[in-house]
C-alpha cells in the first residue's frame, strides 16, 4: 500500500512539474500588470522546440535552452501588442495561443509519434534519496523537478527581496506612480512577459522530452490555461504557486488512478478542468482584499503626456 | 552636500493639442525660500512644476540651476539634481508598505534585501524631520496626513534641496495642516527650497515668503507676502474681484423633501462610515455637508440614492419609504445624483455625447417605445442640453471621452436637472473646473433652489458651501459634528468641528 | 536621431476604418506568405491558391459560405459579448452543446414528428444548449467574480469531453462499424441544401438574420442601450439603474444560443450524425473570435467578415493538401491575423509621425 501511495505521489510531483513552471511565469508577468493568455501556445512551442533540437542533436539539455530561448522570442509578440501598442490584452494572447500551436503543429508534423531515445536520467540526490518514503517521492525526480522547485524559490525571491521585484510589483500596481521614481515600466513589462514566456517553454519542454517523451499535436492539452487559474489559486505568489501545482498534479493523477473503477476515461478527463472551475469559486469566497491581485492587471498603460 | 543655491526657470512654454497650459513663463527661488505658486484650477501650476520635475519636456524655454542651464529629461534627472516632488495625487503603490514604496523611489536602494537595508537610514531621517510613521504599514491603511509624509521622507531622502509640493492641504484635515507647516518651516531651516503650489490665499499668506501669481497659462505678478494682502492676491489670480457671496434670494423653507433617519452605512472594507446620522432637506433649501473628504460623504450619498446599501436606518423621499431600493426606483421617486467621480460613475465614456445625455432616464416613456429608444427624441434632447448648458463639443455624435471634464460635469448637472428633481443630489460639482464654469454651476444649483426643489450638495470647498448654502452640516468620520446656517455664531469654528476638536 | 511620436486620434472615419482594417489583412498575409515560405512552400503561389481555391471556383465559394455560416452565427454572438465586455472565448463549448442538445431531439423525435416541427424543435434545443453553456459562465463571473476567460475555456474542454463520452458511451451507434459517432439523424431531421453544394440554407438564413436582427438590438434598443453602457462603464450602468446580472445573462442566453444553434446546423446540415468533437466544429469558436473583431464588433458586419475568414479556413484546406502543408497551417493563419488586426487597431487609434529628435 505504501508503495503505491509513493508511486502515485511521484507521479503526482511530475505531473505537476508543468504547472509550477508556467504557473511562475505567469505569476511574474501578471504581477507587471500583463494578463498573458497565450502561454498555452508559448508551451506548445517549447515542447516542440525542445523535442525537435533533442532528437537532432541528442542533447537534451540544448533542447531546453532551445526551448527557452523559442519561448522568450515568441512571447515578445504579447510583448509588443500590450506593451508598445496598448492592445486588448485578451485577445493578443489569445491570437499568441493560436499562432504557437499552429506553429508547433507545423514544425512538428514531421515528428509525430516519433520516439525519444534519449533519456533524461532522473537525478537521484544522494543520501535524501534513500529516505524511506519521502525519498523516492522527493528525490529520485526528473531534473525539471527541481528546476522548477528551484525557479518557484528564485521567483519569490526576486518578487520579495530585490528592487528588481519592488519595481515588477509596482509596475502591475501602479505604472504613472512607479515611472515617476524613475523605472521605466515598459522595459519592465517586456521583461516580465518575455520571462513569463520562457517559464512556459521549459513547462512545455518538460511534456515533450521528459514527461511522454514524444511529440504529439495539442499535447499541453490546456496545462495552459489551468496555470492562469492557479495563477489567482496561488494569489499571485509563487511560493504559494508550488503547493497549489502540485495539488493539481495530484488532479491530474488521480484521473488514471480511479480510471479502474469504471469510470469512463473520457468523464475522468473532465477532472482537471472541473476541479479548476471548483477551486476558482473556493477562492473567491475569500476576502477579496486578501486576494492580492495586482491592481492595474490587464489594463494598458500608456506613458506621458495627459 | 548642497547642489542647489539657485533655481530659476526661464520662458517655460508648453502647449497640448495647440492650447497653450504655459506660456513664457519665468520664475525663481533662492536658499531657505518658500515660494508660493498661486492660481485656479487649470491655471497652468501643476504643469509648470511637472516640467520642473522632468515628467514633461518644455516646448521652449530651460531651466537653470545655480546659474548654469540643466538638461531634465526625466524624472530621474531632477531627483538626481536635488529636486523632489510631492504630486496633489499621491504617487504611492497603496497595496505595498511603506518602506517598499521608500525603497522604490529611493534612488540609492540596494538590489538585494532592499527593504532591510535601507529601513535605518530612513528612521534616522524620519527623525530629524520628526515625520513620524510606521514603516511596515501598508500605504492604504494610513492617513492621508500620514501618506503625504511618507512622500516628504521619499523626496528628502533623496537629497532634494527643492521641494515641490502641489496642493499639499487639499486632503489635510486643519490638525495636519499644522503639523504640515512645522515640518516645512523646519525644512526651511535646513535651508531646503519649498515651492507651494495652491489655490488657498491664507495658506500661501500664511507659509510663503513670497508668491508668483498665474493665470490662463501665464504670469500675472509676484509679490512679498509681507508687501501685499489676500484681496490684491485674489484680484491677481481672478482677473476681478472675487465675488465672495453670490446675492441670493431670502426664501422660506417648505416641506421636507429628504427625510434621513438614523442611517448607518459601511464603507467597501466593512467599516462604519457613517454613524447614526439624521437630517431632513426642504423645498426651497441648498443643504451642504462641509468636511475633509474620506469621512463618510461618499457613502452617505450613494446610500441616499440606491448605489450603496444602508446597514440601518431609514430614507424617505417626501414621505414615501426608499430605503435600499434600487437606483432605478429611487431615481423614478424624485432623487437626480451628480456623483464624485464622474468619470468612474457618470458616463460611459466610448459612447456618444447623445447617448450619455440619457443616462438613468433610457428607459422613461419619453425616450423610449417597448424596447426601442427613440432616439430622434434623444438627440433633440441632448442638443438641448447643450445648448442650455453650454457644453463645449463639435457635435453631439462625438464619444463623450473627447470632451474635457468641466464639459463632462456640465452635461451630467444638465441630464440631472433636466426632469426637475424634487432632489439633486450633488457630490462635490465644482470639482476641477474652471472659474467661469463654476460660477455657472454654482448659479443653476440656486436656480433649483429658486425653482422649489432641494439640493444635497457635498463639498470640500468652504467658499462654495457659504455661497450657496441655506443650512451647512459638518462631517467628521461618519457623524455630523454640528449643523450651522452662515452668520452662525459658529461659522468662524468651522475649521475646528471638521478637525472633530468641536461638537455644537 | 529619429524619433517615433504618437497622438491620439480625436476622431475616426469609416473610410479610415476601412483602409485601416485593408491594409493589416494585406500586411498580415504578407506576413503568412513569409511563413509559408519559411515552410518551404511558394508564397505567391500558396497565398494566390488560398484565394483560388476559396473564391475562384463554384465550388469553392460554395464551400465557404458553407464555413460561413457558423462563423457568422457565432462571430455576431460574439459582437455582443464583446462589446460588453464579457471575452466569451467559450464559443467552441457552446457550439458543441447545442449539437448535442440538437441531436438528442433529432434522434429521439426525428421517427414520430414531421420535419417542420422536428427542425425548429432541433434548433430551440440548440440554442438552449448553447444558451446554458454561455450562461454558467456569466453566473460564475457575476457571483463568484470568475474570470471568464478561464471559465469559458475551461468548459470548451468539459464539453468536448462530454462529447467523447456520449459517442464512445451511451449514444454510440450501432450502424458505425464501432467508430465513435451516434447512429444518422433521420430523414426528417436533415437539413436541405442548395442542390450542388453543402450549403444548409436554413441556417444560412438564420445567420444573416441574426446578424441584422442583432444590430438593430444593439443600436436601437433599450437592451442594446444598456448592454452597452455595462460594457462600458459597469459603475455608470449601476449608477444609472440598469441590472447588471440581468443584462449579463440575456447577453450570454443570446451570444450562447447562437453559438448553440451553429452546432445544430453542423450537425444537421453537414454531418447529419454527432462525430467526434473535432469534426463537428474545426476551430470555429475560435475563428468566430477574429471574425468578431474584424467586424469591429458590429454584427452586420460579420456576414462580410464571417465569408472572408471562411475563405481564408477553405482556402488554407486547399493548399493543404496541394502543398503538403500541415493542418496546424490554418491556425498560423488565423494567430498571425488575429495579431495584424490589434497591430492595425493600434494604427486607426493613434496618429504617428517620425519626427527628427530635437537636439538642443
Amino acid at each position: 500500500m505504501e508503495d503505491i501511495i509513493a508511486s502515485v505521489l511521484q507521479r503526482t510531483m511530475i505531473a505537476g512539474t508543468p504547472l509550477l513552471l508556467a504557473t511562475v511565469g505567469e505569476v511574474i508577468c501578471e504581477r507587471s500588470g500583463i494578463l498573458n493568455l497565450g502561454i498555452e501556445g508559448v508551451m506548445s512551442v517549447g515542447a516542440v522546440v525542445a523535442f525537435i533540437v533533442t532528437i537532432v542533436t541528442g542533447q537534451p539539455w540544448l533542447g531546453v535552452a532551445a526551448a527557452l530561448c523559442a519561448g522568450m522570442l515568441i512571447s515578445v509578440i504579447h510583448a509588443f501588442a500590450s506593451v508598445t501598442l496598448q492592445a486588448n490584452q485578451v485577445v493578443s494572447g489569445l491570437a499568441l495561443t493560436m499562432l504557437g500551436l499552429g506553429l508547433s503543429g507545423m514544425l512538428g508534423k514531421p515528428y509525430i509519434g516519433k520516439p525519444l531515445d534519449i533519456k533524461m536520467e532522473a537525478l537521484s540526490i544522494p543520501f535524501l534519496s534513500d529516505i524511506p518514503f519521502a525519498g523516492q517521492i522527493l528525490f529520485r525526480q526528473s531534473p525539471f523537478f527541481y528546476l522548477a522547485i528551484f525557479l518557484a524559490l528564485a521567483a519569490w525571491f526576486l518578487l520579495e527581496r530585490t528592487l528588481l521585484g519592488i519595481k515588477i510589483k509596482s509596475t502591475g500596481e501602479n505604472p504613472s506612480a512607479t515611472e515617476t521614481h524613475g523605472v521605466n515600466v515598459y522595459a519592465i513589462r517586456y521583461m516580465s512577459v518575455i520571462i513569463g514566456g520562457g517559464f512556459s517553454a521549459l513547462a512545455g519542454a518538460h511534456l515533450s522530452i521528459s514527461y511522454s517523451r514524444s511529440w504529439i499535436e495539442g499535447m499541453t492539452a490546456g496545462r495552459g490555461w489551468i496555470a492562469i487559474a492557479l495563477t489567482i489559486f496561488a494569489l499571485w505568489n509563487p511560493g504559494r504557486a508550488i503547493w497549489a501545482s502540485f495539488l493539481f498534479g495530484g488532479i491530474f493523477v488521480l484521473q488514471y488512478l480511479l480510471q479502474p473503477l469504471g469510470i469512463s476515461p473520457n468523464l475522468l478527463s473532465m477532472f482537471p478542468y472541473a476541479a479548476t472551475l471548483v477551486i476558482l469559486v473556493l477562492i473567491s469566497l475569500k476576502d477579496p482584499r486578501k486576494l492580492n491581485a495586482p491592481a492595474k492587471l490587464a489594463e494598458p498603460y500608456k506613458r506621458g503626456e495627459r | 552636500m548642497k547642489q542647489i543655491e539657485t533655481l530659476e526657470m526661464v520662458e517655460i512654454s508648453k502647449s497640448f493639442q495647440g492650447v497653450y497650459a504655459n506660456r513664457n513663463l519665468s520664475l525663481n527661488v533662492g536658499s531657505g525660500e518658500i515660494l508660493g505658486l498661486l492660481g485656479e484650477n487649470g491655471a497652468g501650476k501643476t504643469t509648470l512644476m511637472n516640467i520642473l520635475y522632468g515628467l514633461y519636456q518644455p516646448d521652449s524655454g530651460s531651466i537653470l540651476i545655480n546659474g548654469e542651464k540643466a538638461e531634465i529629461q526625466s524624472p530621474i534627472d531632477s531627483i538626481s539634481k536635488g529636486i523632489g516632488m510631492v504630486h496633489q495625487h499621491f504617487m504611492l503603490i497603496q497595496n505595498h508598505s511603506v518602506i517598499e514604496n521608500i525603497a522604490l523611489g529611493y534612488k540609492d536602494t540596494p538590489f538585494f534585501f532592499p527593504k532591510l537595508s535601507i529601513r535605518q537610514k530612513v528612521r534616522e531621517f524620519a527623525e530629524k524631520f520628526r515625520l513620524d510613521i510606521d514603516l511596515s504599514k501598508r500605504v492604504w491603511e494610513l492617513s492621508a496626513g500620514e501618506q503625504q509624509r511618507v512622500e516628504i521622507i521619499n523626496a528628502l531622502l533623496n537629497g532634494a534641496d527643492v521641494l515641490i509640493l502641489d496642493e499639499p492641504t487639499s486632503v489635510l484635515t486643519p490638525q495636519e495642516i499644522r503639523e504640515l507647516f512645522m515640518i516645512l518651516n523646519d525644512m526651511k531651516k535646513h535651508g531646503h527650497m519649498i515651492i507651494f503650489i495652491s489655490h488657498k490665499l491664507d495658506e500661501v499668506m500664511e507659509i510663503c515668503d513670497r508668491v508668483t501669481v498665474l493665470r490662463k497659462g501665464e504670469i500675472i505678478g509676484s509679490a512679498d507676502t509681507r508687501k501685499t494682502d489676500k484681496k490684491a492676491l485674489a484680484r491677481m489670480m481672478v482677473g476681478k474681484d472675487v465675488i465672495f457671496n453670490i446675492k441670493k434670494e431670502k426664501l422660506n423653507r417648505g416641506n421636507p423633501v429628504l427625510n434621513v433617519d438614523h442611517i448607518r452605512v459601511l464603507d467597501d472594507k466593512g467599516k462604519v462610515a457613517v454613524k447614526d446620522i439624521s437630517f431632513a432637506v426642504h423645498e426651497y433649501e441648498i443643504f451642504g455637508v462641509a468636511g475633509v473628504a474620506g469621512n463618510g460623504q461618499r457613502e452617505l450619498a450613494e446610500a441616499i440614492t440606491g448605489i450603496r446599501q444602508a446597514a440601518s436606518g431609514k430614507i424617505s423621499i417626501k414621505g414615501a419609504d426608499i430605503t435600499n431600493l434600487s437606483p432605478r426606483k429611487i431615481y423614478d421617486s424624485g432623487v437626480s445624483h451628480i456623483p464624485e467621480e464622474r468619470i468612474k460613475f457618470g458616463i460611459a465614456p466610448g459612447l456618444f455625447l447623445y447617448d450619455n445625455a440619457i443616462l438613468k432616464q433610457h428607459h422613461l416613456k419619453k425616450y423610449s417605445r417597448r424596447s426601442f429608444l427613440h432616439y430622434k427624441r434623444i438627440k433633440q434632447h441632448s442638443m438641448e442640453l447643450v445648448d442650455n448648458f453650454n457644453v463645449f463639443t463639435s457635435s453631439i455624435n462625438t464619444e463623450i471621452r473627447n470632451l474635457s471634464g468641466g464639459n463632462i460635469q456640465k452635461l451630467i448637472l444638465g441630464r440631472e436637472i433636466s426632469e426637475d428633481p424634487p432632489l439633486l443630489v450633488a457630490s462635490h460639482p465644482t470639482y476641477g473646473l474652471d472659474v467661469g464654469a463654476t460660477q455657472y454651476l454654482r448659479e443653476r444649483l440656486l436656480d433649483r433652489r429658486r425653482l422649489g426643489g432641494s439640493v444635497l450638495l457635498f463639498s470640500e470647498d468652504l467658499d462654495e458651501i457659504f455661497e450657496v448654502c441655506d443650512r451647512v452640516a459638518v462631517i467628521f468620520e461618519g457623524e455630523f459634528t454640528g449643523i450651522i446656517e452662515p452668520g452662525d455664531e459658529h461659522t468662524g469654528d468651522i475649521g475646528m468641528m471638521m478637525a472633530g476638536s468641536l461638537r455644537i | 536621431m529619429y524619433r517615433i511620436k504618437t497622438t491620439d486620434r480625436a476622431a475616426i472615419t469609416r473610410t479610415r476604418t476601412l483602409v485601416t482594417n485593408l491594409f493589416t489583412l494585406a500586411a498580415g498575409i504578407v506576413m503568412i506568405g513569409i511563413i509559408l515560405m519559411f515552410c518551404g512552400a511558394n508564397p505567391f503561389y500558396a497565398i494566390s491558391e488560398i484565394f483560388t481555391g476559396s473564391f475562384g471556383s463554384m465550388y469553392g465559394i460554395g464551400e465557404t459560405i458553407t464555413k460561413a455560416i457558423p462563423l457568422i452565427l457565432i462571430g455576431a454572438g460574439l459582437t455582443l459579448a464583446f462589446r460588453a465586455k464579457f471575452w466569451n472565448i467559450g464559443a467552441e463549448g457552446q457550439l458543441l452543446m447545442g449539437a448535442v442538445l440538437g441531436t438528442w431531439v433529432g434522434l429521439n423525435f426525428g421517427d414520430t414528428l414531421p420535419g417542420y416541427i422536428l427542425v425548429p424543435l432541433m434548433f430551440g434545443a440548440g440554442f438552449a444548449g448553447g444558451a446554458i453553456c454561455g450562461v454558467i459562465p456569466a453566473i460564475l463571473k457575476i457571483k463568484y467574480s470568475i474570470n471568464e476567460v478561464i471559465s469559458t475555456l475551461m468548459l470548451n474542454y468539459i464539453c468536448a469531453e462530454f462529447i467523447t463520452f456520449l459517442i464512445v458511451g451511451p449514444w454510440k451507434g450501432s450502424s458505425r462499424f464501432g467508430f465513435p459517432g451516434t447512429d444518422s439523424l433521420p430523414e426528417a431531421a436533415v437539413l436541405g441544401v442548395i442542390p450542388g453544394t453543402r450549403i444548409h440554407w436554413a441556417t444560412l438564413v438564420f445567420a444573416v438574420v441574426f446578424a441584422v436582427f442583432l444590430t438593430v438590438v444593439i443600436s436601437k434598443t433599450r437592451f442594446g442601450y444598456e448592454a452597452r453602457v455595462v460594457g462600458e462603464n459597469p459603475d455608470a450602468g449601476k449608477y444609472a439603474g440598469i441590472n447588471f446580472t440581468g443584462t449579463m445573462i440575456s447577453i450570454m442566453i443570446i451570444s450562447g444560443g447562437a453559438a448553440g444553434l451553429a452546432g445544430v446546423g453542423e450537425v444537421a446540415g453537414i454531418h447529419h450524425h454527432l462525430g467526434h468533437p473535432g469534426a463537428v466544429s474545426s476551430g470555429y469558436g475560435f475563428t468566430a473570435i477574429i471574425v468578431a473583431w474584424l467586424a469591429k464588433l458590429n454584427p452586420v458586419l460579420t456576414i462580410v467578415s464571417g465569408i472572408f475568414l471562411a475563405g481564408i479556413l477553405v482556402g488554407s484546406d486547399a493548399i493543404q493538401i496541394s502543398l503538403g502543408l500541415p493542418a496546424a497551417t490554418v491556425q498560423v493563419v488565423n494567430g498571425t491575423l488575429l495579431i495584424f488586426l490589434i497591430m492595425g487597431d493600434f494604427f486607426l487609434k493613434h496618429k504617428i509621425r517620425i519626427t527628427k529628435w530635437k537636439t538642443s
